[in-house]
């Protein structure tokens, strides 16, 4: 009995090891930039290109920063709850409209409305690199000391809005106090 | 006969056009040998099992145009490495460096090797220790 000891508990200790593993989004990438500054970054405006957007913009509160693209399905698909989170005034969101066409960018707010305060444009991927996106949607919180404190990687929900970033928002709120 | 070879030949044709990075080359011979080192090692973070020499994606192309440009630059190797390290994680690098967060990955394979070897032995020696005739019991017939 006792040699199956070895075998079964290296098992025990593997299976749940798998089970947490494989539970995973292999894609879902940690941002090496939590409990970091957010970098700096100054883009033309997309409606406006002679207007510039940059981490000033923020003002010291506690925002989010969008990464988005009309070629986007994700955007598309998460793009009713930021207009949601708009109106509410829940929460300022700063777009980033990454790789994508000024004018088609423009008719997609045009037609779907607008959530963001305002939106940069980086068609060059300049901004994005530097924030290490590789994917959207991509979802920054930013907090009023301009540390980003948390990423989310795919379309926001009212659920995963209130598992992941109300108690992180309410906690940053709190600790500026 | 010929035909078959016609078949062949025309079926090797796609392999022609496999070129994915497709920007000109450096004018110093060992800075581009540097550059298709370096795009060999980056991992495409969008399409993970490729790196960005093999990938057509255009996040893999602008990190090809980064470090394209940080070689004109004359940035080091490492100093690359670093920028996409910052940037994305030692995920970015397919031989991540060794640092407290990847000794497991490094440290791994040894570990289980060693396990292995120890059970081998270990299986082996009670094996040593049987008598070599099997047909200890008289045969019943």
């Amino acid at each position: 009995m006792k040699r199956f000891l070895l075998p079964i508990g290296f098992f025990a200790v593997l299976i749940p090891l798998f089970v947490v593993g494989l539970g995973k989004d292999p894609r879902a990438l940690p941002s090496t930039y939590i409990d970091k500054p957010a970098p700096q970054f100054d883009l033309p405006q997309l409606r406006d290109p002679s207007q510039r957007v940059s981490n000033q913009s923020f003002g010291g509160q506690t925002v989010l920063v969008n990464f988005w693209a009309t070629w986007c399905g994700g955007c598309r698909q998460e793009h009713g709850f930021l207009l949601q989170l708009r109106k509410n005034n829940v929460i300022p969101i700063y777009g980033i409209n990454w790789r994508d066409d000024r004018t088609k960018a423009i008719a997609w707010l045009e037609q779907l409305e607008d959530p963001y305060v305002v939106s940069g444009f980086d068609g060059g991927n300049h901004t994005g690199i530097d924030w290490g996106v590789y994917a959207a949607p991509e979802t920054f919180l930013v907090d009023g000391s301009g540390t980003i404190i948390y990423k989310f990687l795919g379309p926001i929900n009212a659920h995963i809005w209130q598992q992941e970033f109300e108690p992180r928002i309410a906690a940053a709120n709190e600790a500026a106090l | 006969m010929k035909k078959i070879f016609v078949l062949f030949a025309s079926l090797m044709i796609p392999m022609l056009g496999s070129a994915i990075d497709t920007g000109q080359a450096f004018d110093d011979p060992a800075l581009q040998a540097r550059y298709e080192k370096i795009i060999e090692e980056v991992r495409c973070l969008k399409c993970q099992n490729q790196t960005i020499k093999d990938s057509n994606a255009f996040l893999a192309g602008d990190l090809r145009r980064e470090i394209r440009r940080m070689l004109t630059e004359g940035k080091t190797d490492a100093e690359i490495f670093d920028f996409l390290v910052v940037r994305y994680g030692e995920f970015a690098l397919y031989r991540p460096r060794m640092s407290g967060k990847t000794l497991v990955l490094w440290l791994a394979p040894v570990f289980l090797l060693l396990i292995g070897g120890i059970v081998i032995v270990r299986i082996l020696r009670e094996r040593m220790s049987l008598p070599l005739d099997d047909q200890q019991e008289p045969e019943q017939s």
